[in-house]
């Protein structure tokens, strides 16, 4: 449902800030969210002072220095470190978007670090992803085909392959998700935008033959219906793919099936 | 984004004016007298404001409509149509607005 204010144990208070070294020349202050569900206080904002004359230009890079040097309870996910696994996706600079891909020097001011909006906190920069996963296992997301299996493999010619092209590569961050208005308000029911291009990924796919069952599933006011073009996902998907192309490509099937 | 809601805030905001436009229109019905009350009323300072308001909501919500229209045939969901198209309704929306008054009180 809406809310239209944080509740009263999600206001955020100011935090302890951690100095540089004395001496430290060239420093580049971190506000980063912290929040831990063993204490039962409210979130803080903590402000760490970075050296970065030893420290790599990647947002990352000061939240893995922060970690290793100033701060080691700082808790965020974090894996590939070059933009494939999707781990590190956290709200930066107002927008969502991976932290190892985030150039600080395309940021003005403090480097200001936020969990992705709007899901629960685990912990400080760890949301919780459970009911994302859960809808993105509703859309049943392997290939599915009546006809028995050929010899070798399901043939793609070029072309099919390249319907795939933009929808593939999604690496289900959810930053596109939960930049979502209407994922924040209906997320109980709403797939929202990472899902609905995974479905979408399926339906496109010349080898797989439920894509009627999958249409089927989608034909809802609210699974897929709540998308109103709002655009956010597209804006800020750190792989530039554009799941509202995909959203408005499943719309269009399914008024061509009728 | 900030169109997305701006079409929603222009279309509750048409919805008033159409409640605006009944009234005008029944205030005929219930004589000369009624009539040139609600003429005061939408011809005061406040009132002309109301219209020009409504106006560009008009326009604004119509322009923008059938950007949505072109969105649901698959077109112009790439960010740099995406804004060109935005850019598009807003200058359209003020263009006609004026257009549209500068007609009326001619």
């Amino acid at each position: 449902m809406v809310e239209l204010s944080l509740p009263r144990n999600s206001k955020i208070k100011q935090g302890k800030t951690h100095k540089a070294k004395a001496g430290t020349k060239n420093i580049r202050r971190y506000q980063v969210y912290r929040w831990d569900p063993d204490t039962g206080e409210n979130p803080s904002v903590d402000t760490y002072e970075v050296d970065m004359d030893s420290c790599g230009p990647m947002v990352l890079d000061g939240l893995i220095k922060i970690k290793n040097e100033m701060d080691p309870t700082l808790t965020f996910r974090r894996s590939c470190r070059e933009g494939v696994c999707g781990s590190c996706a956290m709200n930066i600079d107002g927008t969502n978007t991976l932290a190892c891909t985030k150039d600080m020097g395309d940021i003005k001011g403090d480097v200001k670090v936020y969990p992705l909006p709007h899901m629960e906190v685990v912990k400080d920069l760890v949301p919780d992803l459970s009911k994302a996963y859960a809808q993105y296992a509703s859309i049943q997301p392997w290939l599915q085909a009546d006809t028995p299996a050929p010899d070798k493999e399901r043939l793609q010619s070029p072309e099919e392959r390249e319907r795939l092209d933009g929808l593939w590569e999604c690496i289900l961050c959810f930053c596109c998700t939960t930049s979502c208005p209407s994922y924040w308000w209906n997320s109980d029911r709403y797939l929202g935008p990472a899902v609905l291009l995974q479905a979408y990924r399926w339906i496109a796919d010349s080898r797989d033959e439920r894509s009627g069952d999958r249409l089927d599933n989608l034909e809802d006011p609210f699974r897929l219906y709540r998308c109103h073009t709002i655009m956010n996902c597209t804006n800020t998907c750190p792989k530039s793919l554009n799941p509202a192309k995909a959203i408005a490509e499943t719309k269009k099937l399914l008024v061509e099936r009728r | 984004m900030v169109l997305s809601i701006a079409h929603r805030i222009t279309g509750c905001a048409m919805a008033v004016g159409a409640l605006a436009l009944a009234y005008w229109l029944s205030s005929a019905l219930y004589g000369a007298e009624s009539f040139a009350t609600a003429q005061a009323i939408l011809g005061s300072p406040i009132g002309i404001l109301c219209l020009i308001g409504w106006t560009f909501c008009f326009w604004f919500h119509l322009c923008n409509g059938l950007r949505h229209l072109a969105w649901d045939t698959g077109w112009g969901f790439e960010i740099p149509k995406l804004y060109a198209t935005g850019w598009t309704v807003i200058v359209a929306s003020v263009v006609l607005t004026v257009a549209t008054w500068l007609i009326a009180l001619a």
